[in-house]
């Protein structure tokens, strides 16, 4: 039996008492962190708050090795595997849990808060609003993705927010960069004009959520990440007011 | 020589305006046909050295190593001022080495000159090295002239008589001008060689003296006289009535051309860029108040100045503090010093005019090939030579405290001389130095040791393989780690033609596809692929077949980096490939950028292209030499012996009176040695040279052997490799 328990957004206590209960009960309990930020958590802290003894992989482990080891033990044992924000939010997990059914392992998923609906809740904009999300990655080679500079016109075109995804360890001043440097080089203003949100540390005691426009967003200081970015689309009247008084937007003129 | 020198180099500063009647030449040849001692003759007519040491001088061999081997190794600088019909000319002249494994020296000693005296050897003839050399100058448009030499070991040694001797040196006459047919057919008619027309020379360099058709009529000493000098042992009063310096130096001021009449026909052929721009026009006619136009053939280092960059200045003038760009940096470096060359000496100057050859130092920047100039330009066509370093030595500094500088010594070599290879590894701290052969080698690797005071371990020399394929093999799918992606690939091997093109015009996919794409079809690349090709290395090519995949294009770069990767370190023993065509035919990418990062695309391409490459039955090329020998026929037995034992094939022999010269051809990696072999096994009466021709697949009996052998010289596994290594 193979279990997927999502940590939750940012510290050890994010887990439910579900997740908890698997972990205690499980034969071996692995985790991995390279497919989310860690936030406030280690290893050791994992340990200490759960009361077992934690195994971490590496990205190898899972994508190249689970046959001989992770998946091979869930054939006889309970094995839980821990992993930041929802247990399924990473699409390596999804491949992990099918090659789990080719191998005729039971699989179980215990869910928890993921960034994806905890980054509209902190703001104040609905969560039904949204259209694709994307991720910023750095560039490679000189390349820089024009992927999620695509998706926040398409989105925006149809009136919809976007959430930026950013590779871990990123700050939005860098991803606003990359991002800006597509918009000069299509020679468009898409970005200019919109109406940005930037979050860091959701889920910590001391979030940080800022609305504005990209040349302010640039230089405000959000502190330490993980941090993720909305570029906003159409306004419902309560989102405006939400962003104004949770987001400390700045006066948004009607219609955008 | 200093006042004589000191003198001489007024005379070269006076004329360097003077461009009609400026030589830039080069003298080129077979090995041991007398090149060196034609230039030392020629400088002692010059007044730079005396005449009583030339012939024994060897004035441009500088090396000590050169001067101990009596073989030129580096590419050496002379002006000097020849005087001729009442007017001084100045002659620019570079000496080039003629040993097979310094070929890269004469390929880019040729980019400099407009004129080039062919010395060949009256007993041997034209050897496969002149040809070499002589395709090379054809290239390049350089014009030739011939002295033929060593017209009395024809006398002395063959006791040919008077009639037949002329009628041998009609014969090389011929062999040269076909070559020259062959190779130029549009600048045959103009440039024929003709002893009657006078730009035919006879002599023997070493004894000082030669004769030529306009000589003969102003001295009255035909070829009976000399027939008739040499049999009398009588060579030195020849030498007074006719100095060898005279009769080709004449030929060098009448035949060859200036400058200005060269430029206007080999510009096109070395520059690629617009003849109507105003550099273009600047180049083309050796204007002195244009832009400056300047190609590097040679890089030294003077222990004083630093590094020297030599070359020749098409366009413009330089002086010292001038800022010139160096091509491909966008970047300028400012030139310290300039100057001329007089023998072993450089003559610092105030400015050189378009035209001449000058020595520049500052331009720190500058690779040989690299053009300067002092607006951004196209740059000069990238030299072409026809040889591959395929002999390699491991190095390893003997004390530790000697890494840093061995490393930085190496990089220099590898600055100085393009035909080495240089590949550092600091980790293990045993660096591969790969050149032209065995000798090659030894010459740098004794300039580690003595000149730069870097005592190190050399290994014995070891060959370097290539790997192809033999079939097509896919498509072959290659699944990223993460699964999100996937890539499919075929291979095959690449027609030889196009890969002959690849390595000759040192193809690469740069700004302008449409040009690549017609150059390649003209090799007979179809147009569909020509077209899509997007990267080349080592004589492989990439080719993306595949037609509107979103987001292909900012994974094309880690698709290639792959693709390198797996080119550069093939399946069987992580030697190169060669002659590699792969085919992208399908891709599946996740949409997210995250999901298809290096760490996932390159392992998914890099294990189709090995499994494949498996699949497509991956084997060996090894690097094979011609080797030419010339032997007294009653010792042919113990050479043929000699070559069969190295894996030799005879391919041609030839008899002429007591000799035979035998052509064959045999495996790099068997000749090691071979030089002291052949002396013992000839009593040292065999005259040879070998010339690079090449790659061809290893023999299949020997595949595994070598195979293994190099995997275990590099620490690999001593297995041989199966598809299902890399392919899930």
């Amino acid at each position: 039996m193979l279990t997927f328990v999502g940590l939750g957004l940012y510290d050890p206590k994010d887990i439910t008492l579900k997740g908890l209960e698997a972990v205690r009960t499980a034969d071996v309990v692995y985790a991995e962190f390279y497919t989310s930020p860690t936030g406030a958590r280690t290893i050791a802290n994992l340990e200490a708050t759960y009361g077992r003894r934690i195994l971490p992989l590496e990205r190898e482990d899972l994508e190249e090795r689970a046959e001989d080891g992770i998946l091979r033990q869930a054939k006889s044992k309970n094995v839980v595997l821990l992993s930041g924000g929802d247990a399924m939010i990473a699409t390596t997990h999804v491949d992990l849990r099918l090659r789990a059914m080719d191998m005729g392992i039971k699989t179980r998923i215990v869910h928890a808060s993921s960034i994806s609906t905890a980054a509209a809740g902190l703001c104040g904009l609905q969560s039904y609003k949204f259209g694709k999300s994307a991720t910023v990655s750095p560039p490679y080679g000189g390349v820089i993705s024009s992927v999620p500079y695509d998706t926040v016109r398409d989105n925006r075109a149809r009136g919809l927010h976007t959430l930026l995804y950013l590779d871990i360890g990123m700050r939005i001043a860098y991803a606003l960069e990359l991002l800006e440097s597509v918009e000069r080089e299509r020679g468009e203003e898409v970005l200019k004009h919109s109406l940005m949100v930037g979050i860091a540390r959701a889920g910590s005691d001391s979030p940080v959520v800022k609305a504005d426009y990209m040349a302010e967003l640039k230089r405000y200081d959000f502190g330490d990440p993980p941090h993720v970015l909305i570029v906003t689309g159409e306004l419902h009247f309560m989102e405006r007011d939400a962003l104004r008084k949770i987001a400390k937007a700045p006066v948004i003129p009607a219609g955008r | 020589m200093a006042t004589r020198g000191k003198k001489a180099a007024e005379r070269v500063k006076l004329l360097m305006d003077k461009t009609e009647r400026i030589r830039n030449i080069g003298i080129i040849a077979h090995i041991d046909h007398g090149k060196t001692t034609l230039t030392d003759n020629l400088l002692a007519g010059a007044g730079i050295i005396s005449k009583e040491l030339a012939g024994e001088q060897l004035f441009t061999d500088f090396y000590y190593l050169e001067q101990e081997r009596g073989i030129t190794i580096f590419a050496a600088n002379v002006s000097m001022v020849y005087h001729h019909k009442d007017e001084d000319y100045l002659i620019n002249l570079i000496d080039t080495p003629g040993h097979v494994d310094f070929g890269g020296d004469v390929t880019r000693a040729l980019r400099a000159v407009d004129g080039a005296v062919v010395v060949v050897d009256a007993v041997e003839g034209a050897m496969p090295q002149t040809e070499t050399v002589l395709r090379q100058a054809m290239k390049e448009n350089v014009k030739p002239v011939l002295f033929i030499n060593k017209v009395d070991r024809m006398i002395n040694e063959l006791r040919v008589d008077a009639r037949e001797m002329q009628t041998r040196l009609a014969r090389i006459i011929d062999k040269v001008n076909k070559l020259i047919q062959g190779m130029n057919k549009e600048k045959y008619k103009e440039w024929k060689l003709d002893a009657a027309k006078g730009n035919v020379a006879f002599g023997s360099a070493l004894y000082n003296w030669a004769i030529s058709v306009p000589t003969m009529q102003s001295t009255g000493i035909g070829f009976k006289e000399v027939y008739e000098y040499c049999t009398a042992g009588n060579m030195k009063e020849l030498a007074e009535k006719c100095p060898a310096y005279v009769a080709v130096l004449d030929m060098v001021t009448e035949h060859l051309p200036n400058p200005l009449d060269a430029q206007k026909y080999r510009l096109p052929v070395i520059w690629h860029g617009d003849i109507n721009s105003k550099i273009g026009q600047s180049m083309i006619n050796c204007d002195p108040n244009g832009e400056v136009a300047f190609m590097v053939t040679s890089i030294s280092v003077d222990p004083h100045a630093g590094e020297v960059a030599t070359g020749r200045l098409f366009s413009g003038s330089i002086e010292k503090g001038k800022e010139l760009f160096v091509s491909g940096l966008y970047k300028k470096n400012r030139v310290q010093q300039v100057s001329i060359y007089m023998g072993q000496e450089r003559v610092e100057v105030e400015r050189v005019p378009a035209g001449n050859i000058a020595a520049l130092v500052g331009v720190k920047d500058a690779i040989v090939g690299s053009t300067l100039s002092s607006v951004e330009m196209v740059p000069f066509e990238s030299i072409k030579h026809y040889s591959e370093p395929v002999v390699t030595v491991a190095v390893e500094a003997k004390s530790t405290k000697d890494l840093p500088r061995l490393i930085e010594v190496l990089r220099k070599i590898a600055k100085e001389d393009p035909m080495v290879r240089v590949e550092i590894n600091e980790e293990t701290g045993e660096h591969l130095v790969s050149g032209m052969g065995e000798l090659h080698l030894e010459i740098i690797t004794n300039r580690i040791n003595h000149d730069e005071n870097i005592p190190i371990i050399v290994s014995p020399p070891i060959v370097v393989y290539r790997e192809t394929v033999q079939e097509h093999a896919g498509p072959v799918e290659g699944k990223s780690p993460n699964r999100h992606n996937k890539f499919y690939f075929e291979v095959e091997p690449l027609d030889p033609a196009i890969v002959d093109k690849i390595k000759a015009e040192e193809l690469t996919v740069g700004k302008d596809r449409v040009v690549l794409r017609d150059k390649l079809m003209e090799a007979g690349m179809n147009k569909e692929e020509a077209k899509n090709v997007v990267d080349i290395i080592e004589g492989n090519v990439l080719i993306d077949m595949t037609k509107g995949i979103q987001y292909l294009r900012e994974t094309m770069e880690l698709i290639q980096e792959g693709f390198r990767d797996v080119m550069t370190k093939g399946p069987l023993a992580r030697e190169k490939c060669r002659g590699v065509k792969v085919k992208l035919v399908d891709v599946k990418l996740h949409e997210d950028s995250i999901h298809r990062g290096p760490a996932q695309v390159i392992p998914a391409v890099r294990n189709a292209l090995l499994g494949a490459m498996l699949l497509a039955k991956a084997t060996f090329l090894e690097p094979m030499v011609e080797v030419f020998i010339s032997i007294p026929q009653n010792l042919f037995g113990n050479v043929t012996r000699e070559l069969q034992s190295r894996r030799g094939q005879i391919l041609d022999m030839q008899t002429e009176g007591e000799m035979i010269s035998v052509r064959a051809e045999a495996p790099v990696a068997e000749m090691f040695g071979f030089a002291g072999d052949i002396r013992s096994a000839t009593e040292g009466r065999a005259l040879w040279s070998t010339e690079f021709v090449g790659f061809k697949p290893i023999p299949q009996a020997l595949f595994v052997e070598k195979v293994l052998e190099v995997r275990k010289r590099k620490g690999l596994k001593p297995e041989m490799p199966k598809p299902g290594d890399f392919l899930s």
